[in-house]
């Protein structure tokens, strides 16, 4: 196993923008932060500038002028990618198909002119690190998507980086290799303690890898936090949405209770003039009508196994998302009693 | 089954009757170059006198096509490969422009380039005589053969990432230029010089023009062998002619073929 400590880097990038030469803003000015040791996962839609973001602190984009990449607080913006040894992990795995595997993951070392026991050295310790020790002469073309992920990680990992870069590392996978090398990854970094940057348009794979989530939308970071303040308090309405299943319903926040027309939901702290209420499925039972606050009808029903999805329509918005573990069917257009808990609701 | 057998047959007949049409020719040629007389056909007795003759007067020609072929090659490779690199790496107008007029020297034909070579450098006396006023006429002819080829490779791999992951792993640019875009459009670098080597050695059109009496390459004494000796030393030219050539083809043809994998498919880790 890894037995040298790397030293982790703390990462700040200040006012960090970019503008494409065709005068496309894929990212406005950002500052942010990334404490040393510390796994940051850039979440959001495609063109939402995560990927940039990532380039710069690489080294493979330059900020616009006044932008600022500092590594341990001091400046290196100017130095190209080379010189910045942070390792990389693409979502296409990059790996060089003239050499084998034990080539590739040696590729760093020879460029940096290691001897060659030293090489083979280290080599040998990533293959049995990312458990490939078979594969060590096989040539790229004859690897597997989860195999060459591997050989990737090990191959960026194996100059000893100050930082991980990882750029959608996992999204050629299918989805059972996926939740496999999530876990792997997951347990490389806690065990490395390596500071990473992870980009993903995954909100599963963001929750489960990232100590902060920075969650972006149009070129610009709408809000970052660890996982469970981006789920529970989101800043705003694009996180709300992007994150999980979000939950909306209009009414009138009064005296501890915001009435809807479909019933009134007891809610003490409300905000002041708050018209809309937002809540996740989970905070939502379903009940006999006799203890419900709200009261609407099946549009649709989905049979989980350990629960059924209900989409419960109480009034003009899309309907309502809620989740049951009642043995039994629900019929389109039977009307449920809905209890929703207090310390669920969100307002934004 | 039957009817299937039949259809075989007629394919396989008509695939060896197109065969035959071609080969016959060369054949019957490369025969009338060891025939001692060819009007009295192979009766008169073979003899390897005109081979004699052919490397007597003409041996000159051969070495100054494999050496102008070589060159030329050498050239196109310096001057192709970067060319071509910087085109995959830059997808603009400009180079899409570039790409375009490459194939001009093909599409041109060779009696044209030879002509605008002759008007604008004829009077240059030291290089209009010179085998290496041929050269340049080669290589304006067989550079586009090797950007295509070399191109065709390097758009066809993801060169753009596999450079940054290796400059992620602290590769410069010569590194990166040495180490993984040449080992990776190793058989797009191969193909075209077949192909610059093969049509620099035939290359007749422009070669007429642009030659001197004293540096005529291989095609050109060929024509001149066939129109003022007798046909079987120009047979015989033929001859002598596949004999350099095969050998050379076939050995790039060997080392342009993909390396075959050591180990069989992938079967662990994917549990």
């Amino acid at each position: 196993m890894m037995t040298d400590p790397v030293q982790p880097l703390a990462i700040a990038l200040s006012r960090c923008g970019k503008t494409f030469a065709d005068g496309t803003r894929a990212l406005e000015p950002l500052d942010l932060e990334i404490k040393a040791g510390e796994t940051v996962v850039f979440l959001g839609p495609s063109g939402c500038g995560k990927t940039t973001t990532l380039r710069i602190i690489a080294g493979l984009e330059d900020p616009d002028a006044g932008g600022r990449v500092l590594f341990d607080g001091v400046d290196v913006t100017a130095q190209p990618i080379e010189q910045r040894n942070v390792g990389m992990v693409f979502q296409s795995y990059a790996l060089f198909p003239n050499m084998t595997v034990a080539e590739n993951i040696g590729y760093g070392l020879r460029v940096r002119r290691a001897k060659k026991p030293a090489i083979a050295a280290r080599v040998d310790e990533m293959l049995g690190m990312m458990r490939i020790e078979p594969l060590a002469d096989r040539r790229i073309d004859q690897l597997s998507g989860g195999q060459r992920q591997r050989v990737a990680l090990a191959r960026a990992l194996a100059v000893r980086p100050r930082a991980l870069l990882l750029d959608e590392p996992l999204t050629a996978l299918d989805a059972k290799l996926r939740d496999a090398l999530r876990l792997e990854i997951d347990e490389l970094l806690r065990r490395l303690g390596i500071t990473a940057i992870y980009v993903t348009h995954d909100q599963a794979e963001a929750m489960a890898l990232g100590d902060r989530i920075a969650v972006m939308d149009h070129g610009k970071m709408a809000q970052i936090g660890p996982p469970r303040e981006i789920y529970r308090r989101p800043a705003t309405r694009f996180v709300a949405d992007f994150i999980g299943t979000m939950n909306r319903i209009s009414g009138v926040a009064r005296g501890g209770v915001f009435v809807t027309d479909a019933g009134a939901v007891p809610w003490l702290e409300a905000p002041p003039g708050t018209t809309e209420a937002l809540f996740r499925p989970e905070d939502v039972t379903v009940v006999d009508e006799g203890q419900a606050h709200l009261k609407g009808s099946v549009v649709a029903a989905f049979f989980l196994g350990d629960r059924t999805r209900l989409f419960v329509k109480v009034d003009a918005n899309k309907p309502l998302v809620v989740e049951t573990d009642a043995r039994r069917d629900y019929a389109h257009g039977e009307t449920v009693g809905l209890r929703i808990d207090p310390r669920g609701l969100m307002a934004l | 089954m039957k009817k299937r057998a039949v259809l075989f047959w007629a394919q396989l007949g008509f695939t060896l009757m197109v065969c035959a049409f071609l080969i016959v020719p060369v054949v019957l040629s490369m025969l009338a170059g060891v025939t001692v007389n060819y009007q009295n056909g192979l009766e008169s007795g073979l003899t390897l006198r005109w081979i004699g003759e052919v490397w007597a007067g003409y041996r000159q020609t051969i070495f100054l096509s494999i050496g102008i072929s070589l060159v030329c090659l050498a050239v196109t490779l310096v001057l192709g490969v970067p060319a071509a690199y910087v085109l995959a790496k830059r997808q603009n107008a400009m180079t899409r422009a570039i790409e375009e007029l490459l194939v001009m020297p093909v599409a041109v034909p060779g009696l044209a380039t030879a002509l605008a070579l002759i008007v604008t450098y004829g009077g240059a006396g030291g290089f209009r005589t010179s085998w290496t006023f041929i050269l340049v006429g080669h290589v304006l002819f067989t550079l586009p053969f090797m950007v295509r080829s070399v191109l065709a490779v390097l758009s066809a791999i993801d060169l753009k990432t596999l450079e940054e992951s290796a400059s992620s792993l602290g590769a410069g640019f010569g590194q990166r230029f040495f180490q993984i875009v040449l080992p990776n459009c190793r058989g797009g670098i191969l193909a075209g010089s077949l192909m610059v080597v093969t049509l620099s050695m035939g290359e007749f059109n422009m070669t007429w023009l642009l030659h001197t009496p004293l540096t005529k390459t291989l095609p050109v004494g060929l024509a001149d062998a066939y129109a003022s000796l007798r046909l079987e030393i120009g047979s015989a030219y033929t001859l002598v002619f596949f004999v350099m050539i095969v050998p050379l083809l076939l050995a790039m043809q060997a080392m342009s073929r993909p390396r075959k994998s050591k180990t069989a498919k992938a079967d662990i880790g994917e549990e």
